[in-house]
C-alpha cells in the first residue's frame, strides 16, 4: 500500500508541475499582456516602462524560472482589477465552488445508484426499461436548458426557489440538479451495467448456493464488487466537473464560484486571476484523481495487497 | 463398501426435465443418491450433467432454465420436495443441508471479502454464529480441508491464495454445515493433476468422516474410477448407463460409454514410435525470460523460463508437461518471439530469429503458427470463416491468398470441416470445430512448426481425441513438427515422440516419451505421472496434511 500511494503521489506532483508549465507556456503565446491589457493610449515610454515593470523584458527563461519560484512561494500576483493577491482572490471563491459541488457528488450518488441497481435487477422488466429511458434522456439535456426550465418552473411560476446566489440551503436545488442531471443518467448506466457484469460471475452463484437472499446477493456480493469499478468513474465525473461543468451552472444561477470568476477574468483579460484560477482548478482536480485511486484501492485487496 | 445400501436414499431424483427456453436440457432422468456414496454424473459438454446439478439446488432458475417436470426429493428426517419448495425454504435448506462447489475455484469466491468473511456469512445465515464463535467454527472449518496457517487464510483475500487452496476453501465453505448432500461440479477440472489428486483425496476423507452423500460431476473417467461408488453416464440429457463404477469399466453396457472409453486418454497406451534422427528444425539454447523488474512495475525481476534448452526434429512432436505457472507457456510466447526473451539462442531452420527486428523476423514467422487454448477466445467473432482462416496467408502475401475463397476451401477440407463453412462466422460453430478452425488458420502459411499451447484442454474428451487425431493426420502427411504445450501427461503420451517436463521454469528432464513414462529420473516426473487418476485404480487413503507454495 505504501509504495501505492507513493507512486500516486508523484504522479499527482509530476501533473501538477506539467499544468503550470502549459499555463504558463499558454498565457504567453496570447500575447503580450501589456497590449492587449491596457491596449490604445499608451506613450511608447511609459509601455517600456510597464514591461519592465512586470519583467517582461527578460528571457522566456527567466521569466519561466521567475515564475515557478513564485508559484512555490505562492506568488501568483496581483489581480488587475482590483489589486489584491490573485491567491486570495481565488480562494474565496473555491469554497462555493468546492459546497456545490460536493452537493451534486452526494445527490448523484444517492439517485444513481440505487437507480442502476434496480435496473440490473429488473433488466428484462419494465422498470428497467423505464431507468434506463430517463437516464437517457438525462443524458441527452444539456444542464442550462435543465436549469433555466426548472428555473421558469420553480421560481417564475410558482414562486417556491430562489434563483441567484447562494445565501440558503433551498438556493442549493437548483443548482444541484442541474448540475446532476448529466453525471446522474452517466452514473446510472454505468452502475447498471457493472452490477450485470458482476451478477453474471461465479460468486454470485457461490453466494446463493449458500442460501443468502437476494438483499444480501445484490448488495454485499454485487455491489460490493461492482462498487469498486463505480468509485474510479464517479472519480473521473467529479474531476470533470469541477473542470468545467461548473461554468455553465454557477453563471446561470449567480453563483459566487470559481468558475464564474474564470469566466469573467477571461472576459476582463484579468490574466493573473485566470492563470492561477486555472492552476487551482488543475490542482483540485489532480487531488480528486489521487484520492479516488486511493479510494479504488482501499475497496479492492488486490490492488491494497499487491506486491510491492 | 456398500453399494446399495438398504437405507433410504438421502436424494431421489425422479424423471427429472430441465429446459432452456423451449429446448430441453435434460429428459427423464432419475437416479439415487444414499448416505456416504459418492454418485459421479458423466458425460461430455452439453449432456445436461451441469442442469441437473443447478437443479437440485434450484440455481438453474438463475442460469434461465428452468425444472419442467419430474421430482427432486430430499430424504433424511426431513423429507422436501425441492421442485415444490417456496424462496424462503428453499434458501434455508441451500448450503445448509445441500451444499455446492464449482469447477472454478479462481472464480467462485468474492474477490472483495476475506475468506474468514465468507465463512461467516454461512455460519450466520444458517448456524446464527457471529463473533468469536463464527471464528471458531470458521477456523475448524478450515482445519478440517487440512488448511495450514487457518487463522493466517481467514484474514486474507481469495487472490492471495492458489487455486489448490481456494478449492480447499470452498469444500471448508460447502461442507462448514456438515450437509447431507453435497454437489460437486467439475471441482478438479481447473487443477492441476498433482492439486487434482489431493482435492480428490480430500473430498474422499470428508466423506469418511463425515457422511454425506456426494455427487460428482465430470467429464474424466479417470476422475470418476478415482472417487465414485456408482456411475451414471449421460448423453443429450438423458441416462445412457448406470453400474457400479468397477462393472461400468470392466463391462460397459452401452456402446456411448465404451466409445467414452476409448476416447479418454491413459496413461501407458502407447506413444507415437520414436523418429530414426530426424533432421530438427528447431533449436532453444539458453533461454531465459524474465517478467517484471521494470521501473514502475512495481515488481521484481523473476525469471518464468531459466535456460531451457530444447530441439526439435522435422516431422517431431514434442510434448511439454508441467504444472500451471511452470512457464510452459512463456517458454512457447518467447520461442514465438511474442514476450521478448532476456537471452538465449533461438535457431529456426537453421536461421537465428533471436534478436531479430520486426520486419525481419516477418518471414521467419510464417514457419511457425500457434493454436491457443480457448477456441471461443481465440476467433475474431467478427470476422468470417473465410477471412479468418485465410488471413496469416494474407498477411505474409502468399500466392495462394490471392484467391482467399479457393484457399479457406481448401484449408477447411484439410480440418475436415464442410466447405459451406466459409460463410460462416465463428459463433455457429461448437469448441472443437473452432479448434479445428483454429489448425486451419495455422495451416494457411505451411508452417513447419505448429505450436499447440493446451489446445485440447478446453475440449471434451471425444473433441480432444479428434483433434489429437488430426493433428498426427496433418503431421503424417505435411511432415509438421508439433510442440504440443498440456498439463495432462495421458494426452502427451498419445501425441507424442519425445516429452520435456518443466518445473519452475526449468526443464528437469526430456527424453523418449516412452523411456520417460516408464522410466522417470526425476522426482517431479514420478509426482506427476502418480498424480494422473487412472480407471481401474482405486486412490490411496493417506491423506497428508499439504504444504503449499501460496501466491501473493
Amino acid at each position: 500500500m505504501i509504495p501505492y500511494l507513493l507512486r500516486i503521489l508523484v504522479k499527482a506532483v509530476v501533473t501538477i508541475f506539467a499544468i503550470v508549465s502549459v499555463t504558463f507556456i499558454a498565457t504567453r503565446m496570447s500575447g503580450n499582456p501589456i497590449d492587449t491589457f491596457l491596449g490604445d493610449g499608451l506613450t511608447a515610454e511609459g509601455r517600456e516602462e510597464l514591461i519592465r515593470y512586470f519583467q517582461l523584458d527578460r528571457s522566456l527563461g527567466e521569466q519561466y524560472l521567475a515564475f515557478l519560484r513564485g508559484a512555490l512561494s505562492g506568488e501568483f500576483g496581483l489581480s488587475f482589477v482590483d489589486r489584491r493577491p490573485v491567491t486570495e482572490v481565488v480562494a474565496e471563491r473555491l469554497w462555493p465552488s468546492a459546497q456545490l459541488l460536493l452537493a451534486s457528488v452526494v445527490f448523484t450518488i444517492l439517485v444513481s445508484i440505487p437507480l442502476g441497481v434496480l435496473a440490473a435487477i429488473y433488466r428484462k422488466s419494465w422498470v428497467g426499461s423505464a431507468v434506463m429511458v430517463i437516464a437517457f434522456a438525462g443524458y441527452a439535456v444539456p444542464s442550462f436548458i435543465l436549469a433555466i426550465v426548472m428555473i421558469l418552473t420553480f421560481s417564475y411560476w410558482l414562486n417556491w426557489l430562489p434563483v441567484v446566489g447562494n445565501g440558503t440551503a433551498l438556493h442549493f436545488i437548483m443548482p444541484t440538479i442541474a448540475m446532476s442531471g448529466v453525471l446522474i443518467a452517466a452514473l446510472t448506466r454505468f452502475t447498471r451495467n457493472a452490477m450485470l457484469d458482476v451478477l453474471g460471475q461465479d460468486f454470485i452463484r457461490t453466494a446463493r448456493a449458500k442460501g443468502l437472499g437476494e438483499a444480501r446477493v445484490v448488495l454485499r456480493h454485487g455491489l460490493g464488487n461492482a462498487g469498486v469499478t463505480v468509485i474510479s468513474v464517479i472519480g473521473l465525473q467529479i474531476a470533470g466537473l469541477a473542470a468545467a461543468g461548473s461554468v455553465v451552472v454557477e453563471s446561470i444561477f449567480s453563483w459566487p464560484g470559481i468558475g464564474q470568476l474564470l469566466v469573467n477574468s477571461a472576459i476582463g483579460r484579468d490574466y493573473p486571476v485566470l492563470q492561477f484560477g486555472v492552476i487551482a482548478v488543475a490542482v483540485a482536480v489532480v487531488a480528486i484523481n489521487a484520492v479516488t485511486d486511493i479510494a479504488y484501492a482501499l475497496a479492492d485487496p488486490r490492488i491494497r495487497l499487491a506486491r510491492s | 463398501m456398500t453399494v446399495t445400501p438398504p437405507n433410504p436414499p438421502v436424494l431421489s431424483v425422479r424423471d427429472l426435465h430441465v429446459a432452456f427456453g423451449s429446448t430441453g436440457a435434460v429428459h427423464g432422468l432419475s437416479f439415487d443418491i444414499h448416505k456416504g456414496e459418492t454418485l459421479a454424473l458423466v458425460g461430455e459438454s452439453g449432456s445436461g450433467k451441469s442442469a441437473t446439478a443447478l437443479s437440485i439446488l434450484r440455481l438453474i432458475e438463475r442460469e434461465g432454465g428452468r425444472i419442467a417436470g419430474g421430482s427432486i426429493r430430499l430424504g433424511g428426517d426431513r423429507p422436501a420436495e425441492i421442485t415444490g419448495l417456496k424462496p424462503a425454504a428453499l434458501r434455508a435448506l441451500r448450503g445448509d443441508r445441500i451444499a455446492m462447489i464449482f469447477q472454478e475455484p479462481m472464480t467462485s469466491l468474492n474477490p472483495v471479502m476475506t475468506i474468514g468473511a465468507q465463512l461467516a456469512e454461512t455460519l450466520a445465515l444458517h448456524r446464527n454464529l457471529r463473533g468469536t464463535a463464527a471464528r471458531e467454527a470458521a477456523r475448524a472449518a478450515l482445519d478440517r480441508v487440512r488448511i495450514p496457517e487457518p487463522d493466517r487464510r481467514l484474514r486474507q483475500y481469495p487472490h492471495e491464495l492458489s487455486g489448490g487452496l481456494r478449492q480447499r476453501v470452498m469444500i471448508a465453505m460447502a461442507l462448514i454445515c456438515e450437509p447431507e448432500v453435497l454437489i460437486a461440479d467439475e471441482p478438479t477440472t481447473a487443477l492441476d493433476v498433482t492439486t487434482q489428486a489431493e482435492i480428490l483425496r480430500l473430498i474422499a476423507a470428508l466423506q469418511r468422516d463425515m457422511g454425506m452423500a456426494v455427487l460428482f460431476i465430470t467429464h474424466d473417467l479417470g476422475v470418476v474410477s478415482e472417487i465414485a461408488d456408482r456411475v451414471v453416464v449421460m448423453k443429450d440429457g438423458r441416462k445412457v448407463e448406470e453400474g457400479r463404477t468397477a462393472d461400468l469399466f470392466s463391462a460397459p453396457r452401452a456402446p456411448y460409454t465404451r466409445e467414452l472409453m476409448a476416447a479418454s486418454p491413459r496413461l501407458g497406451e502407447g506413444a507415437p514410435a520414436p523418429l530414426p534422427a530426424p533432421e530438427p528444425v528447431l533449436k532453444v539454447s539458453g533461454l531465459t525470460t524474465i517478467f517484471g523488474g521494470g521501473l514502475f512495475s512495481g515488481q521484481a525481476p523473476a525469471p518464468a523460463v531459466r535456460d531451457v534448452s530444447l530441439e526439435l526434429g522435422r516431422g517431431e512432436t514434442l510434448g511439454l508437461v508441467g504444472e500451471s505457472g511452470c512457464g510452459k507457456s512463456t517458454l512457447a510466447r518467447s520461442i514465438m518471439r511474442l514476450v521478448e526473451p532476456a537471452t538465449g539462442r533461438i535457431e529456426l531452420m537453421g536461421a537465428r530469429i533471436d534478436g531479430l527486428s520486426p520486419a525481419r523476423l516477418k518471414p521467419h514467422r510464417a514457419r511457425m503458427q500457434m493454436v491457443f487454448q480457448d477456441p471461443y477466445a481465440s476467433l475474431n467473432p467478427r470476422m468470417s470463416v473465410r477471412d479468418l482462416v485465410t488471413e496469416p496467408a494474407a498477411l505474409h502475401g502468399l500466392p495462394e491468398a490471392d484467391d482467399r475463397a479457393a484457399l479457406a476451401a481448401d484449408l477447411l477440407a484439410r480440418v475436415g470441416l464442410p466447405a459451406d463453412a466459409v460463410h460462416r462466422y465463428p459463433h455457429q460453430f461448437s469448441g472443437g470445430q473452432r479448434q479445428r478452425l483454429c489448425i486451419a488458420r495455422a495451416l494457411s502459411v505451411r508452417p513447419q512448426i505448429i505450436v499447440a499451447d493446451e489446445a485440447v484442454s478446453a475440449l471434451d474428451v471425444s473433441n480432444a481425441r479428434r483433434i489429437t487425431d488430426l493433428m498426427a493426420e496433418i503431421q503424417q502427411r505435411d511432415g509438421v513438427s508439433f510442440l504440443f504445450i498440456s498439463h495432462d501427461i495421458a494426452i502427451v503420451e498419445r501425441v507424442s515422440h519425445r516429452v520435456a517436463v518443466m518445473l519452475k521454469g526449468e526443464i528437469v528432464e526430456t527424453g523418449l516419451t516412452e523411456q520417460v513414462l516408464r522410466d522417470p529420473q526425476h522426482a517431479y516426473t514420478r509426482k506427476l505421472l502418480s498424480a494422473v487418476p487412472r480407471i481401474g485404480r482405486r486412490p490411496a487413503p493417506a491423506v497428508p496434511r499439504i504444504e503449499e507454495p501460496v501466491f501473493g
